[in-house]
């Protein structure tokens, strides 16, 4: 393989890496808020319990 | 049960994604011209595909909305606009790394390359709007017009290349262009797996946009004891 196709291989292993890493990002962002409502549902609901208990 | 469909729905999808890139990279010939960065291809058309129909899809959620005041097409519209952006996050991305190796430059003011970055700015400023916004029928009503706005530059990123001179390459799918058929066979057999992750992503965007609502309605009830 000479210079030029190696690089165009090495550049297209950086486009389909930058492909994946796009939606890797955007799925983690999804369970980050994920988690965020996940915590901020149980706060509520325990506050709204020991409310209703005083 | 519906999140366990989704759920294995992605992992079909990625399952496919993988069994394309081996057979893109194994069975698929070199293009002539361009050598092995041709394959970029693959994933940069379904990329913008998946986006534009995403952004569509918003369009109408957007209209939906203003007709009938019900949040749920305020949900569907905030989750098809993030998963279209990343979708043409991707899209730039790549023709940004194919741009480097066949134009020598990694971007140019370019008709197509700017309203596609313009585009995308765009429904970003739609997600901004969002958060700026506190009052829900407020947010939703804004949200519908800046979407319906933002679309009326979609078909001019969609012909740019047909009514301008452009660096970009001509279409190969319509018009006078054309593409080879194994070439195109993997082009639209990556664009289903990709359209299945992206209705993945949008039906669980949607499912934590309807338990945010549900914080924000506790919030209220906390509020108002």
């Amino acid at each position: 393989m000479n210079d030029a196709a190696a690089r165009n291989f090495e550049y297209l292993a950086y486009g389909l890496i930058t492909a994946w890493l796009v939606l890797v990002v955007y799925v983690l962002t999804l369970v980050s808020r994920e988690g965020r409502i996940r915590r901020q549902m149980e706060s509520l609901q325990r506050m709204l319990e020991d409310k209703e208990k005083h | 049960m519906r999140e366990k469909t989704l759920y294995g729905l992605g992992a079909l999808a990625i399952a496919l994604l993988t069994h394309n890139i081996w057979k893109m990279l194994v069975n698929l010939p070199d293009e002539a011209f361009q050598g092995a960065i041709f394959r970029i291809i693959f994933f940069h058309v379904p990329a913008a595909f998946t986006c534009f129909t995403c952004f569509l899809v918003s369009l109408i959620a957007g209209i939906s909305y203003l007709k009938t005041r019900d949040l749920k097409w305020d949900a569907l519209g905030v989750s098809t606009t993030e998963v279209g952006l990343a979708f043409g996050a991707a899209n730039l991305l790549t023709g940004m790394i194919w741009a480097r190796i066949i134009w020598g430059i990694w971007w140019t003011w370019d008709w197509r390359l700017t309203s596609m970055l313009i585009c995308w700015l765009l429904y970003g400023g739609y997600l901004v709007l969002r958060r700026a916004i506190e009052e829900p029928t407020e947010r939703a009503r804004l949200s519908a017009v800046m979407s319906i706005l933002s679309f009326s530059v979609v078909p001019f990123v969609f012909f740019s290349i047909k009514w301008f001179r452009t660096q970009h390459p001509q279409p190969v799918l319509y018009g006078e262009g054309k593409m080879d058929s194994g070439y195109r066979a993997m082009l639209f057999g990556n664009w289903v797996p990709i359209l299945m992750i992206a209705i993945v992503l949008v039906a669980v965007r949607m499912m934590q946009e309807r338990r945010q609502r549900e914080v924000d309605a506790l919030r209220r009830s906390a509020h108002a004891f």
